[in-house]
């Protein structure tokens, strides 16, 4: 009898890794050795044409020290993050308060909110330099007709970041219909029971709606930090970077090392001081949820 | 008493019309770039380049398209996009259902310890394994080839595919397996015969997210693919773009519709699937 469980147990063990092998050297062959020697880089000189050589701490030190665009691509990266996530947190919240009332049509406006998150690429990207073309677009003619000259947005240094994060927020549909879902899952009963007790509108949504959905606010909240610190597309293929670096970003600092100056050891320092950045600022948003996040037990 | 429902009804009234005009204005500011995109698209240049900008064009033509799609080979760029969307998506579903399946069904001392490593890949950004990745399939010589897109989704699929597919997997009842397995159905038989369909919505799903994933993808084809013949259609706009900047505004236009056209569709025939993976990818939180 125990030999026969024994025998069970092995052919279970025997199954499970027969069929998460897939996984399993994948795991080891594109993360854990990628990882490793990401490690071993930040301490090499190493790029295309030469293996290099172990120069201790200098990468780090020339971040640090020696490369004012480290400062500035964090520091543009930083504002990016810091204006566009707490928008997009906020919008997205109203946006999907107001379609959480039973409204007909729900399905056409998610459709309409959802539509610029899903095609966001290339093309929707070139889309947008049209739009905040100084002499033709839509945007600036749109203020025209208040009377308001508009800037040459994104050969503007002042207004070239700004019109990469109105992009940004415009591709909020995934964080609407991710905070609609978790608005939805609110019982009923409470917002009854708070009208009995004669609760209006607002002490509703200030009171019931509002703590009862933070934790899908801090998902949003934790997603769009670290995909904030990763924008590259829309400011390499929109400004590459100018005008005078003023919307180019870490992650534009990391691949012109890596594979345009194919300096391979600085780029995988830069990367993981990027990863520790994020993991800090994460660490510190988690270490506040205990105040304003809200767990059923 | 009475009054006292009037006054509120007639404050719904207020607050529900309310409501639709701030969407409507809302939804209209999403929707409207691609309008803008659809009208320029058919424009002539001397058309295109007016103020003020109309919405309809007086002059509807469909020359950008076809200049547009001649200027570079698109057509080409569209199958490589096609390929390596097709075949990503193929061993993203079959390898995270494979993978999902032996965690969600098979007991073994290290399954939560490898199940924890799978979500911990979830947190890495992929910035830190970037380079090395890129040196490894350098040395393997997939360089300027589209296997780097497509070869490493057959290794898993994606650590929130395989949390997600286990999910449906573990809410499906063991009893199934158990009465095929005494009929003499293998393990694999069972993966494939009983659990695979019976999941069918959730791949789906996964499928739907993985098409429109790689069809968009910019960074992987940016830094793998050099020779024009290898392009994909995000490197091959970008392209068209810094041949022309934005003077030939109303053909970049044409083709950029083009290559969105396919997700739209894509998006309103499985509509209901992406809402429920959007809906699942929430749940995680």
């Amino acid at each position: 009898m125990k030999a026969q469980t024994n025998s069970i147990a092995k052919r279970e063990e025997r199954h499970f890794f027969f069929f998460i092998s897939p996984w399993l050297l994948g795991f080891l062959i594109f993360t854990l050795y990628p990882m490793i020697f990401s490690v071993i880089l930040v301490f090499t000189n190493m790029d295309m044409t030469d293996s290099g050589k172990f120069i201790g701490f200098a990468n780090i030190i020339r971040a640090f020290v020696q490369d004012p665009l480290f400062y500035k691509s964090l520091l543009n990266t930083l504002y990016f993050v810091l204006v566009s996530v707490p928008v997009s947190l906020i919008l997205a919240f109203l946006i999907a308060l107001l379609l959480n009332q039973k409204i007909r049509g729900v399905g056409f406006f998610r459709t309409s909110f959802y539509i610029p998150y899903i095609t966001s690429g290339v093309a929707v990207t070139l889309l947008w330099g049209w739009i905040f073309n100084a002499q033709y677009g839509l945007i600036n003619y749109s203020l025209s007709l208040f009377g308001i000259s508009g800037p040459s947005w994104l050969s503007d240094t002042k207004w070239a970041m700004p019109a990469i994060i109105i992009m940004g927020v415009w591709t909020i549909g995934n964080s609407i219909i991710i905070t609609l879902a978790g608005l939805q899952d609110i019982p009923e009963q409470l917002y009854e029971s708070a009208e009995i007790d004669g609760a209006n509108g607002l002490v509703k949504v200030m009171r019931i709606t509002l703590p009862l959905v933070t934790p899908t606010l801090y998902f949003n909240l934790i997603m769009g930090i670290i995909g904030g610190f990763q924008i590259f597309m829309q400011p390499y293929i929109l400004t590459e970077g100018g005008p005078s670096y003023a919307t180019y970003t870490y992650m534009m600092h990391i691949y012109n090392h890596g594979f345009k100056y194919s300096e391979m050891g600085y780029a995988s320092t830069l990367a993981w001081l990027l990863f520790i950045v994020i993991m800090i600022i994460t660490q510190i948003v988690n270490r506040t949820s205990k105040y304003w996040v809200y767990y059923d037990n | 008493m009475d009054t006292y429902y009037k006054s509120k009804r007639t404050g719904d009234l207020i607050r529900y019309s309310l409501s639709y005009v701030v969407l409507i204005i809302c939804a209209g500011i999403f929707i409207f770039p691609f309008l803008w995109m659809l009208s320029t698209a058919f424009k002539i240049p001397s058309e295109a380049y007016t103020l003020p900008p109309k919405l309809f064009p007086r002059t509807f033509t469909l020359d950008n398209f076809i200049e547009g799609w001649k200027y570079a080979d698109f057509t080409r760029y569209t199958l490589n996009t096609l390929t390596v969307t097709l075949l990503a998506t193929l061993g993203t579903v079959l390898s995270a259902s494979f993978v999902a399946y032996g965690f969600a069904r098979f007991k073994s001392r290290y399954n939560n310890l490898l199940f924890t490593a799978v979500l911990a890949t979830l947190m890495l950004p992929s910035q830190v394994t970037l380079v090395p990745t890129y040196l490894l399939f350098t040395k393997m010589g997939w360089l300027d080839t589209l296997k780097p897109l497509i070869v490493p989704s057959f290794f898993g699929g994606g650590a929130f595919n395989i949390f997600l597919l286990r999910q449906f997997f573990r809410s499906i009842p063991k009893d199934l397996d158990e009465a095929a397995y005494i009929d003499g159905a293998n393990a694999f038989q069972i993966y494939y015969k009983i659990l695979l369909p019976a999941i069918k919505p959730a791949l789906i799903t996964v499928a739907l997210m993985s098409i429109t994933f790689h069809w968009n993808d910019y960074m992987s084809p940016l830094i793998y693919l050099n020779s024009d013949q290898n392009f994909t259609l995000a490197i091959g706009l970008q392209f068209f773009q810094n041949s022309f900047g934005s003077s030939q505004i109303q053909m970049l236009m044409a083709v950029s519709l083009i290559t969105v056209i396919p997700v739209l569709i894509l998006f309103f025939v499985g509509q209901r699937h992406f809402v429920q993976g959007i809906t699942m990818t929430g749940i995680k939180g």
